[in-house]
């Protein structure tokens, strides 16, 4: 289970959010609503450890996640809006550099495993080309793949439909279903509330909910 | 033909001399200029500002120069090397100065989200640089680095000023002895037989690292 409590952040003097109070439950899947530029990105980068707050705590399965920055595991795995794959490996060794560098797991090992969640997400064709060689959409899934790999305690994904056309937006869809299925938690920012009231368990309106 | 094979002797030993200074100065001058190029983004104010003097000293005074105040300069102080020694010294900081700055420019265009990603997949700084960040620099400077690379090959005719006989200097000599140009022009040859080499070498990088984009 994730717990928000009392989450501040401030940029400059500006408050993006105070005082955010925000719980998902273990295999749920929440969407997080809201018009850009609102603070929807930052609150996952927070929990991905790229971004630090001003104060406030965030509890991941009983444990507290240090918010100052300091953070260096891979518990909340993120699919950025432009994926960020690396340009100089292949699907496959995107999906498998992590588990063998951070994780040391050994090579046989890591590529049985990123052959399965290929497998699962479709992509097994896809494991040997390069990110250029790659649509919008199977980017998308090379990303999540390269997320899953890592066992994440929870997948964020940031506007996951934001470039995508109809079909890919419902491929995502049942990506998502899928992985809930597996019991995997998930968070997704949107401001697609039509995308959202489909994926998910629960809407957070961002823009309601969150004090500034 | 038979003046060729007289003349071949020292012009081998001179060729000798200028692959010596040639790759001590890349192998040298490559980590330098990477270490060079992540220190001018250092924190610090006084790493920045020693880095961008050595920079703006090595780029703003002649390779002449910086050679005779490495070998008579330095010798002079107190500090001496062997000639070979303080040619490789010389070439060794200056080309990480211009490499530093090609190094800088590649690494700045790698975008922001690819240090991101490695953050959150758990990569510690060394391994993103290592594992992410260097190879993609390295696709981007190949091009600029091989221009430097074709410049080091001709510059190590500079090693005569300190006496050192590189091949320039075996023509030269071979030249007033014999009153004629040819070794002049076998000495030319040889440069060209080099900078081709380096140039198909430079090719092939490029080409197997456009595999990916």
């Amino acid at each position: 289970m994730l717990e928000i409590k009392k989450l501040t952040k401030t940029y400059n003097n500006n408050t993006i959010f105070k005082d955010l109070d925000l719980t998902v439950s273990d295999g749920e899947v929440l969407s997080i609503v809201g018009p850009s530029g609102i603070g929807k990105t930052t609150l996952i980068k927070i929990l991905a450890g790229l971004e630090t707050a001003d104060a406030g705590k965030v509890t991941l399965n009983s444990e507290q996640l240090p918010v100052d920055g300091t953070r260096t595991d891979a518990k909340v795995g993120l699919i950025f809006q432009d994926f960020n794959l690396f340009p100089n490996y292949t699907v496959l060794d995107n999906i498998m550099l992590a588990p063998v560098n951070v994780n040391k797991i050994d090579k046989t090992t890591a590529k049985d495993q990123a052959r399965g969640i290929l497998d699962t997400l479709g992509m097994l064709n896809k494991a040997e080309l390069y990110p250029f060689q790659l649509s919008g959409g199977q980017k998308q899934r090379a990303a999540i793949a390269r997320a899953l790999a890592m066992n994440p305690q929870i997948l964020a994904y940031d506007e996951p439909t934001s470039g995508l056309d109809e079909a890919s937006t419902k491929q995502v869809a049942e990506i998502v279903k899928t992985l809930k299925k597996r019991g995997v938690t998930q968070l997704i920012i949107t401001h697609d509330q039509f995308f959202a009231e489909i994926v998910s368990d629960r809407v957070f309106d961002f823009s309601k909910e969150v004090a500034r | 033909m038979n003046y060729f094979l007289e003349l071949l002797p020292s012009l081998l030993s001179g060729l000798k001399m200028t692959l010596g200074v040639f790759f001590f100065t890349i192998i040298g001058s490559v980590p330098l200029g990477i270490i060079v190029s992540l220190g001018m983004k250092s924190e610090y104010f006084t790493i920045r500002w020693l880095i961008n003097g050595y920079i703006w000293v090595m780029r703003g005074t002649p390779l002449l120069l910086q050679l005779i105040f490495v070998y008579y300069g330095l010798g002079m102080m107190g500090i001496s090397f062997p000639r070979f020694e303080a040619a490789v010294i010389a070439f060794i900081i200056n080309y990480a100065a211009y490499l530093a700055e090609i190094f800088r420019g590649g690494l700045q265009s790698v975008p922001r989200g690819q240090y991101d990603a490695a953050k959150v997949l758990g990569f510690t700084k060394i391994q993103t640089f290592f594992k992410i960040v260097l190879p993609q620099v390295i696709k981007i400077v190949v091009p600029s680095f091989g221009n430097e690379v074709i410049n080091l090959v001709k510059d190590t005719s500079l090693v005569y000023v300190i006496g050192l006989g590189d091949i320039l200097r075996a023509g030269n000599i071979a030249a007033s002895r014999d009153v004629t140009l040819i070794p002049y022009l076998l000495v030319g040859l040889i440069y060209l037989i080099m900078t081709a080499i380096v140039t198909v070498l430079l090719r092939r990088t490029e080409k197997r690292l456009n595999i990916w984009r």
